[in-house]
């Protein structure tokens, strides 16, 4: 016998969201108000920030396209009961197969260049978030401590690649060459450019497309396949996925894998699609965001497309912020990301109680409404 | 916050507990109608009726989980508001509940004294507690160590920790949930002892149950629930099961099974000396041989925790044979290496597992997807490489309307579903499957009497279709009615078969205490 109604889809994932959103700005303001700067001023220039003109829109669904990403990778895995906090490492080793695979096979031809890198990606991606997965699944070693373990292993890993064996002969920078023109993905841009539309430039390429299609596939991979529903029951029931033949040690290494792969995809849209290049850590946090993004948008590919809309307007918003307020720095910026952080991920759970209890007295009116 | 007005309203002896007009509504669900209740001081008082029936309610309701919508609750005549668990402490009312509230790896003082310390230094409460605790056991005669870890008691003792916890805070009035839901027949008695004991000392107990025989065995009075609403008060010396289940039920129950002679054909399954050891080496199924032939129910009876999860694991699948062969019509099909539940089940071997809610089903899941837990790889079910839902909710409103499972719903959550129709729903996922030998455990733990008859006359008919069905129950009433062989186990082994014509609870009783069996049938030849 449950205490209360359960809430209806439109309150649980429109409404709660929402709600958190706007104590998390309303705190926001409340800090911008303690450093003497006018709220509702830095709220439009974030907003315009991130929306106002087409080039924002290109940068906001930029920073989007890699917290699509990071967001289904960190999904898959907790729908196996798994948090994943590896995804950036995991995307980082992503960033030296695409990287790989575009400097030594820059012969192919494009489209099949694109394929080659993607499977390069995912290979890297899924093979690093393996062994965490090997450990967890057959060793019992806790999932969160080795993929936070395999985020420092990869960053060290990639500094020393990039330093002594990436790096050009005779640049002091500790980044890879340059990849082949022919085998950088098409930006926004260009495209609208070849089609006759007028677009301003930015960051935005083919990649956000690639975001688009990956989260559908997440979404049949999940809610319609075998194996998402394998996953799904490793997730929730351990013994009862065990009892209908379900091996749990082998749907955690699917799971992690997958989830890998998936965060490898950053690598896709960073290195190929935007800088051409390795850089020193080119994955700039994006993996953790996902965490967040994944929790607030309830682990659902469209919820995640809606938080990660969300990310992308902060980072790029923010970005504009801190460069048209002086007094509001970087910082600043960062503290109010975390305050969104704080109430739509870690404290997402503070007015759904009293949210339940309102709607279940209305409902009970409702029905007596009815009744009479 | 509690408070009390005025001193009792009318005299001679007040009632231990009164509720008056007691009404809850969850939504839709009225759980609750117009309650009235009156609990004589002294007494223990029964409170029967069906899963869902909104006896769990009223108690949380009278211990302050929830607050009714309407009514009052007087206690010793005062009326009472109480909006938690502290208030009714304070008017001692203490709860038993059914999945006990204890830290494992505390000692059992450690736990009683939890959130009742007594002061900062833990030292001082401690010792008092140890005194106060000495005392209660006295008087009640518990027998338990109070410096034994929480962990290692059986579950029986668990409970007497939790009886102790109630009384170590002033209880003066004890209820108790469902108390015998995870106890041995031996267990149940002891307890039952208890609360005579507690009687005689001057407290009220109150006694939530489904099942009948405890009702007549222990209470002094009872009250019927049905459908939310209170339809009858009896006094227990005035009344018989039979009525009792047709108030609960609202119609009339046939409580003794009606079957037809066995006719049992070839060995389905065969155990030669299987061994099964736990996850921490020890081993809990020692040398089990015997058969199974289809057409025949063959029923594994003993204590709760002898082996018999274990044995019913293994042949599922679940955990591999240390020891030892199974063979299935011919074919080894013993536990282990390449043979797992999801190669028992393309072989035919259906199981309806122990515990419902930790292995039969995911209760986060629809009923649509419970519905095919281990059968999620069927062809039916695909389409193009993806799940068929479409098929999917086809069938599962199939397995819906065949075993009776209400509501109809296949996108309802499976935990929204009473215990009775989730395990209908297990039994129609396993049982459609036309298998070869059903693995059946507990089946009708947590099941309302209504579904009880329902589940039974299914498992007969899965026999009279000429299959092979392994029965493993704790509840004895059920093995001899269903089964047409028993086997009795104790201390992880099959110490002896009894034919089910030849069985009666004295001799499968002494037989679970490890008594020979030939032993055990001289001496109730003897009685």
């Amino acid at each position: 016998m449950s205490k209360t109604v359960e809430l209806p889809r439109w309150i649980d994932v429109g409404a709660l969201p929402l709600l958190n959103l706007l104590l998390a700005l309303v705190v926001s303001g409340l800090v911008v108000l303690a450093i003497g700067e006018n709220p509702i001023q830095v709220v439009e220039i974030l907003l315009y920030g991130a929306f106002g003109y087409e080039e924002a829109w290109g940068y906001t669904l930029y920073y989007t396209t890699n917290f699509i990403f990071t967001g289904l990778a960190f999904a898959v895995a907790f729908h196996c009961g798994l948090f994943n906090i590896g995804a950036e490492g995991q995307a980082y080793i992503g960033g030296l197969g695409v990287t790989l695979a575009a400097l030594y096979l820059d012969f192919l031809p494009f489209p099949i260049m694109l394929v080659v890198a993607m499977l390069a990606a995912m290979i890297f991606g899924a093979a690093w978030a393996y062994i965490p997965a090997y450990l967890q699944a057959r060793r019992g070693s806790h999932v969160v401590i080795t993929t936070i373990m395999f985020n420092f292993i990869a960053s060290s890993l990639m500094v020393y690649l990039l330093v002594n064996v990436l790096r050009p002969e005779g640049s002091m920078t500790p980044e890879s060459e340059q990849i082949a023109e022919h085998l950088r993905l098409p930006f926004i841009h260009d495209i609208a450019g070849a089609l006759g539309i007028e677009m301003a430039s930015s960051p935005l390429n083919l990649s956000f497309v690639y975001a688009i299609v990956i989260s559908v596939m997440v979404w049949l991979f999940i809610w319609h396949t075998r194996w998402g529903y394998a996953i799904r029951t490793v997730g929730a029931n351990a013994v009862a996925a065990t009892y209908a033949g379900l091996e749990p040690g082998r749907f955690i290494i699917i799971a992690m894998m997958i989830s890998g792969a998936l965060s490898s995809f950053v690598a896709l849209n960073e290195v190929m699609g935007v800088q051409h290049r390795l850089l020193i850590d080119f994955t700039a946090g994006y993996g953790f965001v996902g965490i967040a993004v994944a929790l607030m948008g309830r682990n659902h590919p469209f919820g995640i497309f809606l938080a990660a809309l969300l990310f992308g307007m902060l980072y790029q918003g923010g970005a504009e912020l801190s460069f048209e307020i002086p007094t509001i720095s970087n910082d600043m910026v960062v503290v109010i990301q975390g305050l969104v952080i704080l109430f739509t991920g870690a404290m997402e759970h503070m007015f759904r109680p009293r949210v339940t209890k309102i709607y279940t007295a209305w409902r009970l009116h409702q029905d007596a409404g009815e009744a009479a | 916050m509690h408070q009390m007005h005025g001193a009792g309203e009318t005299g001679a002896v007040q009632p231990a507990i009164e509720l008056r007009g007691i009404d809850k509504r969850f939504g839709a669900v009225h759980a609750n109608k117009e309650i009235d209740l009156k609990v004589d001081k002294g007494t223990i008082h029964g409170i029967v009726g069906e899963n869902g029936a909104g006896k769990s309610t009223l108690m949380s309701i009278l211990y302050g989980f929830y607050q009714a919508d309407a009514g009052t609750i007087h206690v010793d005549g005062k009326l009472c508001e109480i909006n938690g668990s502290e208030d009714a402490i304070a008017v001692g009312i203490g709860m038993v509940h059914q999945h006990f509230m204890l830290v494992e790896t505390f000692s059992v003082l450690e736990n009683v004294i939890l959130g009742v310390e007594g002061g900062a230094v833990l030292r001082d409460g401690v010792e008092k507690a140890r005194e106060e605790l000495k005392r209660l056991e006295r008087e009640y005669s518990l027998n338990i160590d109070p410096d034994a870890i929480v962990g290692d008691l059986s579950v029986g003792l668990q409970q007497r920790v939790e009886i102790l916890k109630a009384l170590y805070r002033g209880a003066e009035i004890l209820i108790l949930d469902e108390p015998t839901g995870v106890l041995t027949p031996q267990e149940a008695d002891h307890l039952f002892r208890i609360l005579d004991t507690l009687k005689e000392q001057g407290k009220t107990v109150v006694l939530i149950t489904h099942k009948l025989r405890e009702i007549m065995a222990a209470t002094d009075n009872v009250s019927v629930m049905r459908q939310g609403a209170m339809v009858a008060h009896r006094k227990t010396a005035e009344t018989s099961p039979e009525e009792l289940s047709e108030l609960m039920v609202g119609r009339k129950v046939l409580l003794r099974l009606e079957k037809g002679e066995a006719k049992p054909a070839a060995t389905v399954l065969k155990v030669d000396n299987l061994c099964v050891d736990n996850a921490q080496g020890v081993r809990k199924v020692k040398n089990a041989t015997f058969t199974v032939r289809a057409g025949e129910i063959v029923g594994i009876a003993g204590v709760s925790g002898n082996g018999q999860s274990e044995l019913l694991e293994a042949l599922g699948g679940i955990r591999s044979a240390s020891e030892g062969t199974v063979e299935l019509n011919g074919q080894d099909v013993t536990p282990g290496k390449g043979v797992d539940a999801a190669e028992l089940r393309r072989r035919g071997v259906a199981h309806v597992p122990e515990d419902r809610h930790r292995m039969a089903m995911v209760t986060a899941f629809s009923a649509k997807e419970a519905a095919i837990l281990g059968y999620e790889d069927d062809p039916a079910y695909q389409k193009g490489g993806l799940l068929d839902w479409d098929a999917i909710s086809a069938a599962t409103a199939n397995m819906m309307s065949e075993f009776d499972v209400r509501p109809d719903n296949p996108d309802l959550k499976a935990a929204n579903f009473s215990g009775g129709n989730q395990q209908k729903l297990v039994l129609a996922r396993e049982i459609m499957r036309d298998p070869e030998l059903l693995l059946v455990g507990q089946p009708t733990r947590g099941v309302d009497i209504g579904a009880i008859e329902f589940i039974h006359k299914r498992i007969v008919a899965m026999r009279d279709a000429g299959k092979a069905v392994l029965l493993v129950s704790v509840e004895l009433d059920e093995i001899m009615s269903l089964a047409d062989r028993i086997l009795v186990m104790c201390d992880g082994a099959i110490i002896g078969e009894v034919a089910a014509s030849e069985a009666n609870e004295r001799v499968l009783g002494l037989m679970m205490a490890g008594v020979d069996p030939n032993e055990a049938k001289a001496a109730e030849g003897q009685a």
